[in-house]
């Protein structure tokens, strides 16, 4: 009783958070997609280390830490660009999305020189 | 001093290097010609391997020549009659079929003469002239009635002459700025040609004009210390590398042919004339058949031209001997050895080597008429065991001859002039320290054995000394005179034996000499070597033994150096040496690394279909052609970045990466900031509305 109780609440608790996150707006769900998949291609690259091992460790590095920093890059603009989000509301998003291309560009010139 | 010296050095080696024996063609080139021209199997490859083989053939006058009349003249008569023969193919046929005469009729040859000729009016390279003026004078010589005359032979001649450059050499064609010295050689024998087909004498002033380049080939000519001359080719293009040999014998073909077909004195220096015979019989007998024939075919030109043909001194050997009273012998002869006309030969002057002052001799040789040899009976008085320069002068007796010949002055050749060395007033002493007190003292006999047995000391000394003597007395000083001491345990210890005048002498003072000797008390044999390359009777020999007694060796004293078992352990070759790499590191296979390839690209198709799920667009994009042109722009720049970055990756250094980053960078802040601005402003818009 008590079992099926807890899995009708985890049901209804999810059941909110997808209800309430349908109302996000598409360009903040975009840059969500975009997070997971830089998440999952640096999870990938971790397996694939785990499996053969870290011999070019720099390239491992740089692999990893492209996606890693990617991903974070892409949260900041999420939080920059959120309209909810009351700190940054003097913030236009396109400023937001013109330090987020600059950062990528700097990010990827140091992964390039570190790739080997 | 040190100048005086240098300058003695210098002389002495320019004596010496310009001496040097060439020998003219004779039996042992004719069986190395048999060795390196019999073909495989039956016949050669090409037509133009043939007529070089046969043309030697021809020049050495060998009885035995391979049997491939039947199968060549095939294959000649099948490239005459073909309509579609190149000219370069029916020349080298003709030049076949001039050694090999195949039956040929005039009609053939009459077809043939006229394509020819076409083939000249309308040549456009010196190949092509060359090719086809050969052909036509070769068929002229095959076949008398066939005409074979030029009409505009003025026009030609100036044709090949425009080719002609200042410096005496030529190109290939007109498009080519190129010039070569072996297209000199071509083009003068194809000039030559031109005159023996005219039908009408060709302009004397054009002749000359072609005179005065040969003039400034021969200019260009380059030299080598021994005095041999040749022509260099420094072209190296479509037509092949040709070497100093092949060009030099082609420009070699071509004077000797324009000088017989125009029928001009060329006025050419008889040493340059001999120094190219002395640089074709430098080369020897070639390695390869090509080779071969351009010594050979040059070399027959020398000997039939109406330039100079130039005579070749040469000697049976250059060793002469004091004890069998050698006489010394000269042979003068045309380069492919015929015999030259009259003439006499002098011994001019003898330089010793080692010494720069020569004596003047002025001696005329006899001639044997039998053997065709100049001799000199007995050597001159002053003449010693040593090495010396002769000076040879070779003296027309027809004054007539001296227009055909050339002999090019005085020519040297070294001399090595052997003897019996005198070896006496050996003796071999133990002093005590103070020179005075002999304690054993012996005479040896060093032409017969010996074995002398001394005791010494370490406060004693050995002295060892002789005397050599030259055939004529005087003091002989051989390249080696070495004491050596062995001792039972395999150490050896090497003197120079030192001279004054006669004497020859050596004091070896044991105390001095201890640690030298490590301290190896025992018995110690005495070898003595005397050797030279002049001195009939060098020797290397055993004299006995000397019974050392040696003090005991203090603490720190040196070892003796282990001694190498034998010769070819101590020079034979050392232990190959392996190196060590570092292993590479362990490589994963290549499908799991495929694999993950292919997975790392899943969540970016993941990230694909999410867009669709999400129904994104593109309508925020600029539709205004000024907007839109800056969003593309600033795509394109991103696009740009990203590639630079990829070529930094694949090969570019940091420098230029960053370089071509900062141009990008500006160009991308600008056409971005419009962009966003853009985007901005029609959001406010938007907002505003």
């Amino acid at each position: 009783m008590a079992k099926s109780s807890a899995t009708k609440d985890a049901q209804a608790l999810l059941h909110s958070l997808r209800s309430a996150y349908a109302s996000t707006p598409t360009n903040l769900k975009i840059i969500d997609i975009y997070v997971l998949f830089a998440i999952f291609t640096a999870l990938i690259q971790v397996g694939y280390m785990a499996i053969v091992g870290s011999f070019p460790f720099n390239s491992f590095l740089s692999g990893v830490l492209s996606c890693v920093g990617t991903a974070v890059l892409a949260v900041c603009l999420r939080i920059q660009v959120n309209k909810e989000n009351k700190e940054f509301k003097d913030l236009p998003p396109e400023r937001a999305y013109a330090d987020f291309v600059l950062c990528n560009l700097v990010l990827h010139l140091v992964i390039m020189n570190f790739l080997g | 001093m040190g100048k005086v010296l240098g300058f003695l050095i210098l002389a002495v080696c320019t004596l010496i290097c310009e001496a040097a024996i060439f020998k003219p063609i004779s039996d042992s080139h004719r069986s190395a010609a048999l060795d390196l021209l019999t073909p495989k199997d039956g016949s050669y490859e090409s037509l133009e391997v043939t007529y070089k083989a046969l043309r030697s053939f021809e020049i050495l006058g060998t009885g035995k020549q391979p049997d491939i009349k039947a199968v060549t003249c095939k294959s000649v008569v099948d490239t005459l009659r073909s309509p579609s023969s190149a000219s370069k193919d029916l020349f080298q046929a003709l030049r076949v079929n001039r050694i090999l005469k195949c039956e040929l009729n005039n009609e053939a040859f009459a077809g043939i003469a006229s394509r020819l000729k076409d083939n000249v009016n309308s040549a456009g390279s010196l190949l092509d002239y060359y090719y086809s003026v050969g052909s036509l004078v070769l068929i002229e010589g095959q076949a008398s009635e066939v005409d074979v005359h030029l009409g505009g032979a003025d026009s030609v001649f100036r044709a090949i002459k425009a080719l002609s450059q200042s410096d005496g050499r030529w190109r290939y064609s007109s498009n080519n700025p190129e010039s070569s010295t072996f297209a000199a050689g071509i083009a003068l024998e194809s000039l030559a040609g031109v005159i023996s087909l005219a039908s009408s004498e060709i302009d004397r002033s054009l002749i000359s004009l072609v005179k005065n380049d040969i003039s400034k080939l021969l200019d260009g000519v380059e030299k080598y210390d021994d005095g041999a001359y040749y022509f260099d080719e420094k072209l190296v293009d479509a037509h092949g590398y040709q070497s100093p040999l092949s060009a030099s014998s082609a420009v070699v073909r071509g004077i000797t042919a324009f000088a017989i077909a125009s029928d001009e004195d060329l006025n050419l220096p008889g040493d340059k004339i001999l120094g190219l015979a002395r640089f074709f019989l430098g080369v020897g007998i070639p390695g390869n058949a090509e080779d071969l024939f351009y010594q050979l075919d040059a070399l027959a030109s020398l000997e039939n031209n109406r330039v100079s043909i130039p005579l070749i001194l040469s000697l049976p050997t250059a060793v002469l001997s004091l004890t069998r009273k050698d006489q010394l012998k000269v042979n003068v002869n045309t380069v492919l050895g015929s015999a030259a006309p009259s003439l006499s030969v002098k011994l001019k002057q003898i330089f010793s080597s080692g010494s720069k002052d020569a004596s003047i001799i002025d001696q005329d040789l006899k001639f044997d008429p039998e053997n065709a040899v100049h001799f000199l009976d007995v050597l001159p008085e002053n003449i010693d065991a040593g090495s010396y320069i002769f000076t040879f002068e070779i003296v027309l007796q027809n004054p007539e001859d001296k227009k055909i010949y050339a002999t090019g002055g005085r020519t040297k050749v070294p001399i090595y002039v052997t003897g019996f060395v005198k070896v006496d007033h050996a003796e071999v002493a133990v002093h005590d320290s103070d020179l005075g007190n002999v304690e054993t003292q012996k005479s040896l006999d060093l032409a017969g054995a010996n074995t002398i047995s001394l005791s010494a000391n370490h406060l004693q000394k050995l002295r060892l000394s002789f005397q050599l003597t030259s055939p004529l007395g005087n003091a002989f000083k051989p390249h080696q005179a070495f004491l050596k001491l062995r001792h039972e345990s395999k150490v050896e210890h090497i003197f120079v034996v030192g001279n004054s005048g006669k004497k020859f002498e050596i004091i070896l003072d044991f105390l001095g000499l201890v640690e030298k000797f490590f301290y190896l008390s025992g018995r110690y044999d005495i070898q003595l070597t005397v050797g030279d390359a002049v001195m009939e009777n060098s020797f290397f020999q055993h004299l006995g033994s000397i019974e050392l007694d040696l003090p005991e060796p203090p603490e720190k004293a040196a070892r003796p150096p282990p001694q190498a078992v034998d010769a070819s352990s101590r020079f034979g070759p050392k232990a190959e040496i392996s190196h060590i790499f570092r292993a590479p590191e362990k490589r994963p296979p290549k499908e799991l690394s495929l694999t993950f390839l292919a997975l790392v690209l899943l969540p970016f198709v993941g990230f694909l279909v999410g867009l669709l799920r999400l129904q994104v667009n593109l309508k925020n994009f600029p539709k205004a052609s000024a907007p839109a042109t800056f969003a593309i722009l600033f795509h394109l720049g991103i696009a740009a970045v990203l590639s630079l970055y990829l070529l930094f990756w694949l090969k570019l250094n940091l420098f230029t990466t960053l370089k071509a980053l900062g141009f990008l960078g500006i160009f991308l802040m600008f056409v971005g900031h419009r962009t966003l601005a853009y985007l901005a402003s029609s959001s406010a818009k938007l907002k505003s509305a």
